[in-house]
């Protein structure tokens, strides 16, 4: 595809299994930033233009969409096992279950230490306030969701100026528990940081952050995996010994944090929360003509409900919503006596709060050379006169438009539409054999033969 | 290259739409997005005027490799002092169109301010035709 020579080494946590892929085009459509084309009947992602928001992971009906993860057995090389939780890890639990219950089961699993994420959201607000009187740049868009940086980066590359160079509370607690246990007397290669992720997008950050030299989280586990496990350790009756080792940072406003306008309600001036991929996309296209000005803050998450809506959450999101919101209110009860202390010392905000600078790695430009550029687009419009417009996907490319800029950055033929090839074959300008041999270098060979195992088919569930 | 462009008076929801395009197309031509935020917004303002002022127009968009020419015709009342439509603050918008967020009679400074060579020629009761030029290169201003 295009962009051919831009950040090969840029981590995705999405990828797809061949071997279950049978490229029926549903990842391809819903994909925000035209990431995927099919070629030999499987799925194909663009490692320059995926931005690890999980559409595809979500509208795949056969699971074929692999989220990567480290090994659970990686933990137990370390002597000390933290497990940074966020607090929809609790959330999608039935409310009888108790957070104390949960603590326990993931020790049984083997963490030693056991911390939510949002505990320091204190420091990341003393960083955000910072970051607002000092920069000019209106509006201000949150860096919690990476889903959402990446798509700034590759889609809206005039706007990663307005990314607030905050460091989420993930990168903040972890190097807050880092510094924490240090102090404590522990060797820093005993520690283990383990974060328990709801999406793929946090992975790629963690493995391969922007802004940031290297993470503090040694490594990464998802959530959709432990929760199983959680759930199997509940069932069973076990004896405990000795309470994992916590603190009671927590407060309702991390409660609420991870959830749509957890972070908006914090901020000063104007501000607006906008979840879900599409919104973002649909109201970011109006930002940069300046058609909504005088926004101080934006809160934009890729997931429908934030993270009770990411990919690796298994319980459902609007009751995951609900929990945690029950949650908070019962904190906030508590919190109304003034005892509780928020995180400080061990981390110094004005040292590690911030994130380094952030570049744009536009995608869609069709040469670096404007007349090359020019030539291209007028090819490209002359191609829209014939294809039909019908954006149904059958060539391999999510739309008419992407399979004319495919075809004229070469990666692409003309006769991939099927209704030209019609008209070619028609007009013997291509032989039956040729049409066939493309037909089946986008949709495999296979594609055509019968085949029943397939969803609504005889033998569906086989 | 060109792009033709028609357009509807009194029809605010689309208002906008061909400013949002032109954008696009200017970032798969790779041009510099300071220059071509420039473009984007004395585009959308000329086209809110016909939408707010005019009854119908044509934006047409001639893109080469120098600069990018936009012309804006519409069929409307005109402007009959175009130096005092010029001028910030000034404002012939009624309140329905100001409580929508439109008219607060920067429209025309601010094209001006971002386009490099913008010129205005209106016939009262006929219409009015905005030239704007934009230079590609920053520098060639
Ligand atoms: N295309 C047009 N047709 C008729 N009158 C116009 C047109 N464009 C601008 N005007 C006049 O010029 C005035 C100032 O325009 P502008 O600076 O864009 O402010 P606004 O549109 O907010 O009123 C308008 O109120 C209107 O009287
Ligand atoms: S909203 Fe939350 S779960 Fe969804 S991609 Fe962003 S950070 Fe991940
Ligand atoms: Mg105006």
């Amino acid at each position: 595809m295009q962009d051919k020579n831009q950040n090969r080494d840029f981590h995705h946590a999405l990828n797809v299994h061949n071997d279950l892929c049978i490229g029926c085009t549903h990842c391809m459509s819903v994909c925000p930033t035209q990431a995927i084309r099919i070629r030999n009947g499987k799925a194909i992602i663009s490692a320059n233009r995926c931005v690890d928001c999980g559409e595809c992971y979500k509208a795949c009906p056969v699971s074929a969409i692999d989220v990567e993860q480290d090994d659970l057995e990686m933990i137990f090389r370390f002597p000390v096992r933290v497990i940074l939780i966020p607090s929809v890890l609790i959330g999608q639990f039935p409310r009888k279950i108790m957070a104390t219950s949960i603590y326990s089961a993931l020790k049984e699993i083997g963490f030693t230490h056991i911390y939510e994420v949002e505990n320091t959201v204190d420091m990341v607000l003393e960083a955000n306030r910072k970051y607002m009187l000092e920069k000019k740049e209106r509006p201000l868009i949150s860096s919690y969701c990476p889903a959402i940086i990446r798509l700034i980066q590759v889609k809206y590359p005039s706007l990663v100026d307005n990314i607030m160079k905050v460091n989420p509370p993930i990168d903040m607690s972890a190097m807050y528990y880092r510094e924490k246990l240090k102090s404590s007397g522990i060797p820093e290669e005993q520690i283990g940081l383990f974060y328990a992720t709801p999406c793929a997008a946090k992975i790629a950050a963690i493995k391969s952050p922007v802004g940031e030299i290297e993470s503090a989280v040694t490594g990464v586990i998802n959530m959709n995996f432990l929760y199983n496990r959680i759930l199997k350790y509940l069932q069973r009756k076990y004896t405990e010994t000795e309470p994992p080792q916590t603190d009671d940072l927590l407060s309702s406003k991390g409660i609420l944090w991870s959830l749509t306008r957890g972070e908006l309600v914090h901020s000063n001036g104007r501000a607006l929360a906008i979840d879900g991929i599409k919104n973002v996309n649909e109201f970011l296209d109006n930002i940069e003509n300046e058609k909504f000005d005088k926004i101080d803050f934006l809160e934009l998450r890729a997931c429908d409900e934030s993270c009770a809506g990411g990919i690796l959450i298994s319980g459902n999101r609007f009751l995951t919503v609900e929990r945690l919101k029950n949650r908070a209110a019962e904190y906030r009860a508590r919190e109304d006596d003034q005892s509780r202390k928020p995180a400080e010392g061990f981390l110094s905000v004005n040292e590690h709060g911030f994130l380094g600078n952030i570049g744009a790695r536009p995608i869609g430009k069709l040469d670096e050379d404007i007349s090359t550029a020019l030539k291209k687009m007028e090819r490209k419009r002359r191609l829209m006169c014939y294809l039909p417009g019908f954006d149904c996907a059958a060539c391999g490319a999510p739309d008419c438009q992407t399979l004319a800029e495919d075809v004229v950055q070469g990666d692409a033929h003309i006769s991939n539409c099927i209704f030209l090839q019609q008209q070619m074959t028609k007009q013997n300008l291509l032989s039956q054999e040729q049409a066939m041999r493309i037909t089946g270098s986008i949709w495999g060979k296979e594609r055509l033969e019968k085949n029943c195992n397939k969803l609504g088919a005889e033998d569906e569930n086989n | 290259m060109q792009f033709r462009h028609k357009i509807a008076g009194g029809d605010f929801a689309k208002a906008g739409n061909v400013a949002s395009s032109l954008k696009k197309v200017l970032r798969q031509l790779n041009i510099d997005h300071t220059v071509s935020k420039r473009i984007v917004i004395a585009l959308y303002e000329g086209e809110v005027n016909v939408v707010a002022h005019a009854y119908s127009g044509v934006i047409e968009v001639e893109i080469d490799e120098e600069k990018v020419k936009i012309n804006i015709t519409d069929k409307g009342p005109g402007i009959i002092d175009i130096e005092k439509a010029m001028k910030e603050g000034y404002s012939t918008a009624t309140s329905q169109v100001r409580e929508m967020g439109f008219g607060a009679g920067m429209g025309l400074s601010n094209m001006k301010k971002n386009s490099d060579l913008m010129k205005i020629s209106s016939v009262p009761g006929e219409g009015t035709i905005v030239e704007l030029l934009n230079y590609i290169r920053p520098d060639a201003r």
